[in-house]
């Protein structure tokens, strides 16, 4: 590989910023500024310089995070530091919304504007009154600049905002996973010194504003480290303090920064048993309770693990996919701000039984306050033996290391996952070979959602048998939905499967006027306000001709504009797609504009009769996303509005 | 004497293709079994010296038991399978994706394309004349080769023939997302400016004719290009020792491009700059570029 580079220099802070995740430079050949008589006899390439690809998104984060965006030096110097082609590293960067390659002030708001923050009362107002405030959309103004966001996983809180300013101490710079230390990022050993702030620089800061008054955003957009203190995860627990939740079990009684009281309440009970059992009992226990997947697709998380142990190709790997981006899911984000022990115990139960050293927690790049209480989890699991070369002194050595997202929802999809995890553009690989085979790094790798890994410590603490006998013969165990919309009481419910839609609604406290659920987000579907006894089950919903998802249950009464809803679906899928296959890639804008028109028509005589039409055309394109997609994306698109037009009239 | 491994003789895979039993060696695609048994299934990102992309999804056909139709360009073949290429449901997907691309981006200069328009009875224009296009006028910033993205279907082949399955010089790679998605240079600067040997490899593998010689591009422009009135003549390279095969595209006894066999086992298609840019000095005009 012969790399051209360019000239274009970092600027100091720049270049601080890359050497406090990777160290200083060793050889002038990586932009180290004096050269030295070692220089002429120094080569890095092969195996070294492939290893590194991986800090790219890091280095990504960790310049955007400290500047605010992306210059061509900056991005030359991290492609000199990590023996990245220049062009490859600028299609990674163009990939995710939270980089921008152009100026921008230091503090970016991010307004969500997806289905549940627009179904929130007043939302139309807020937003007015957030431009009135900000200026437009993406018009820079005193230092700031606001932009309209896909879902921030805030939906029991809608409507939603968070605020980003870049600046000295951001989480990145103390190595990959945010203040955890980097495991071999430097390929000298040297772990890197995080610098001081210059005087006067501007220091990193995050606020999460929501329920968010346009008052509140504007003052977060301004001084986002005097937001007030987001309330605690244990509000979006209506049901937090009540005897026989096992999901929810400690959220809202132990306090999510201490240790000590993680295992007061019952932690690490689940990795001891692990270790009675062996490998080869965690295996048939999962295997025995029917646990499946809680992200949507289902699979067997038994059938999963066996496959992944028994790949004689070495290292493997767990990851744990918490970049929860679904539209009106947040219950990954409630269980790591509440409970991040539960899933740093459960990622190492995973790796256990699945023969992995190395765990990677993909977390999404929009939850601050996830990331800093799982770094601090991490940090004390490992100091107090708990990760790290030896655990529970039984001879296993186990780490996980957190990697943020950067806005950019395919990357939910596991071999996605896989690729922006190893510094590649964010983009689905085909499937086969599956990734128990061939996952992250091309080795065996079990990637499971934060939901199933919590579940794996009931599993454990139960046994296969009770834990099998909680919901119904297909849908084993409890399960987590995410209530948002037009309820008096939203949130996170747990509830054993089985339940009925109006069982859980009837908690959350529906209005009368229910006139829509959308069940399992944007890739989910709609059911009429008076379909409230499908039951709350992979089987139940399939029956009922729609799907469970990820927990989805976003309630709409009729003071919501259905084809508002519907055009914001098209429009979030049109922004996400990855771009890689034409079904998608096009379809999606081709189903927006056929909405556009749509929506236009309404009111207008002839309507109905050219809406036909259009309702046609929607379905041949939805039947193609559907076939020929590489991947679910592509495939769930046209989901939400052909539930829309077939189960709720729409448009009629 | 030293012993030459052999290749273990490559296992047969069984499996039924439209109703007939088929059998192919063991890693053999269902494109593979369809070309051997003589069915024509469109492809436009799968090319004969690249790994499949299985991006354009023109080439999808039926497995049974299956939840989504299947790519016949990289989806290997495996015993027991049971696969139909010309149900109804895959030529819906391939109509669709026919239309669909149609109505994105030009398809004038690619080959086939207006066939299979026709054989499928796609219609682009269904999308109404306010559908959304690629919209890029053509990159014209050096004197070797024009990049045309208006005709750019994001078949991937150019950034693997430029990166890491060719070239290894990586001076493109696909950046944006969904159909913001382009072929782009690190910050989308000129190809001068950039890492480009102009070894004119992503030409070769272009299936639309998005990346053409400038020769090409002008002549189209000035509606002088005719194939018809081309001759091809193969032959070998005098730069230097390596000795690649250079197929000389000749139009009016002018030199108006150069490809290279694909099927030669030393380059595959592949030349440098100097085999594929270098010709002018046989009509005694300026040497090119570099
Ligand atoms: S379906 Fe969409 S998101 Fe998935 S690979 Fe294709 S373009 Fe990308
Ligand atoms: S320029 Fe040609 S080879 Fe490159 S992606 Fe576009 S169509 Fe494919
Ligand atoms: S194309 Fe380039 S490498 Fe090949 S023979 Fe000619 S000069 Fe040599
Ligand atoms: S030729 Fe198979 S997907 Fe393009």
């Amino acid at each position: 590989m012969d790399l051209r580079f360019g000239d274009s220099k970092p600027t100091d802070e720049e270049k601080t910023a890359v050497d406090d995740l990777l160290g200083p430079p060793p050889s002038a050949w990586e932009g180290a500024d004096d050269r030295t008589t070692g220089d002429l006899r120094w080569a890095l390439g092969g195996r070294d310089a492939r290893e590194r690809r991986d800090l790219l998104l890091p280095g990504l984060h960790a310049v955007n995070d400290r500047v605010g965006w992306i210059s061509e030096g900056a991005l030359t110097y991290l492609c000199r530091r990590l023996t990245v082609p220049p062009a490859e590293a600028y299609g990674v960067a163009t990939f995710y919304s939270m980089f921008s390659m152009r100026p921008r002030p230091a503090t970016v708001v991010h307004v969500c504007t997806d289905i549940a923050c627009a179904a929130a009362p007043g939302a139309d107002a807020f937003q007015a009154e957030v431009e009135r405030r900000l200026g437009p959309a993406g018009e820079p103004r005193d230092g700031a600049v606001w932009q309209p966001s896909p879902c921030l996983g805030l939906c029991e809180r809608a409507p939603a905002a968070l605020s980003i300013r870049a600046g000295h101490g951001c989480p990145s710079a103390a190595g990959p996973g945010g203040g955890v230390p980097a495991n071999g990022a430097s390929p000298n050993g040297s772990s890197p010194a995080p610098s001081g702030p210059a005087p006067g620089e501007a220091t990193y800061a995050t606020a999460v504003v929501a329920p968010a008054t346009a008052e509140a955003v504007e003052a977060a957009a301004r001084a986002p480290e005097d937001a007030p203190e987001e309330p605690s995860a244990a509000l979006a627990v209506p049901q937090a303090g009540e005897p026989g939740l096992r999901l929810l079990s400690r959220i809202g009684v132990a306090d999510p920064e201490s240790l000590d009281e993680y295992r007061a309440n019952g932690g690490y009970r689940a990795l001891r048993r692990a270790f009675a059992l062996g490998p080869a009992g965690v295996l048939r226990e999962v295997t025995d309770s029917g646990l499946v997947g809680r992200g949507g697709a289902a699979f067997p998380t038994g059938r999963k693990w066996q496959a992944t142990a028994s790949q004689p190709d070495q290292p493997h790997y767990v990851v744990c996919n918490a970049d929860e981006s679904e539209p009106g899911t947040f219950k990954d984000r409630v269980l790591m701000e509440g409970d991040p022990f539960a899933l740093i115990e459960s990622m190492t139960i995973a790796g256990y039984a699945t023969g992995a050293h190395k765990g990677y927690l993909y977390l999404r790049g929009e939850y601050p306050r996830a990331l800093r209480l799982l770094t601090n989890a991490i940090t004390q699991a490992r100091a107090r033996g708990l990760l790290g070369d030896d655990v529970l002194g039984m001879g296993y050595a186990f780490d996980i290391e957190i990697r943020r997202g950067a806005g950019a929802y395919i990357c939910g999809e596991e071999t996605a996952l896989f690729n922006s995890l190893e510094g590649h553009r964010g983009e689905p690989r085909s499937k086969p070979p599956f990734p128990v085979e061939k996952g992250l790094f091309g080795k065996p790798t079990a990637a499971n959602n934060v939901e199933t890994l919590v579940n794996v410590l009931s599993v454990l603490e139960l046994g296969a048998e009770a834990y099998a006998a909680i919901g119904t013969g297909k849908s084993t165990g409890p399960k987590l939905f995410c209530v948002s919309g037009n309820v008096e009481r939203p949130g996170i419910y747990e509830l054993p499967f089985g339940a009925t839609l109006g069982d859980l609604l009837r908690l959350a406290g529906a209005t009368d006027d229910l006139r829509a659920v959308l069940l399992g987000g944007a890739a989910g579907g709609f059911v009429r306000g008076d379909e409230l006894d499908i039951p709350l089950t992979f089987e139940g919903t399939r029956e009922a001709g729609t799907t469970l998802g990820s927990g989805v249950v976003l309630a709409l009464d009729s003071s919501v504009p259905l084809p508002r809803i519907l055009l914001r679906i098209a429009e979030f899928f049109r922004d996400e797609s990855c771009g890689q296959c034409v079904p998608c890639r096009i379809g999606t804008v081709r189903q927006e504009e056929a909405l556009h028109r749509i929506a236009e028509r309404v009111g207008t005589s002839g309507g109905a009769e050219g809406s036909a039409d259009d309702i046609a055309l929607l379905r041949e394109v939805g039947e193609a996303m559907r076939d020929a997609s590489i991947c679910g994306l592509g495939q769930t698109a046209w989901n939400a509005v052909e539930s829309a037009i077939d189960r709720l009239g729409a448009y009629a | 004497m030293t012993a030459v491994p052999l290749d273990p003789p490559r296992r047969l895979v069984e499996f039924e293709l439209d109703g007939e039993p088929t059998r192919v060696p063991d890693g053999s695609t269902i494109l593979d079994a369809c070309r051997s048994a003589g069915k024509d299934i469109p492809t436009l990102c799968q090319g004969e010296t690249l790994e499949p992309k299985n991006a354009c999804r023109v080439c999808v056909v039926e497995v049974e038991g299956a939840r989504t139709l299947a790519p016949a360009c990289s989806r290997k073949a495996e015993p027991g399978m049971t696969v139909r290429t010309d149900t109804e449901r895959a030529r819906h997907s391939r109509k669709l994706v026919l239309e669909l691309l149609a109505s994105a981006t030009d398809l004038s200069t690619t080959p086939r394309a207006s066939e299979w328009i026709k054989e499928y009875g796609a219609k682009p224009d269904r999308f109404g004349a306010e559908a959304a296009t690629m919209n890029e006028p053509p990159k014209i910033d050096n004197d070797l080769y024009v990049r045309d993205y208006d005709k750019c279907i994001l078949c991937y082949k150019c950034v693997d023939a430029c990166g890491e399955q060719w070239q290894n010089s990586f001076a493109i790679s696909m950046a944006g997302r969904g159909f913001d998605a382009r072929i782009s240079t690190e910050h989308d600067a000129p190809l001068t400016d950039s890492a480009c040997v102009y070894c004119g490899n992503c030409i070769e593998v272009c299936p639309t004719g998005a990346l053409s010689f400038k020769s090409e591009f002008d002549m189209r422009e000035a509606g002088t290009w005719d194939e018809e009135r081309q001759t091809q003549t193969t032959t070998v390279c005098a730069y230097c020792g390596v000795g690649c095969n250079l197929t000389l595209h000749v139009q009016d006894n002018e030199i108006v491009k150069v490809s290279s066999p694909l099927d030669n086992p030393v380059t595959h298609g592949n030349l440098c700059i100097k085999g594929r840019f270098g010709y002018q000095h046989v009509g005694g005009g300026n040497p090119a570029g570099a």
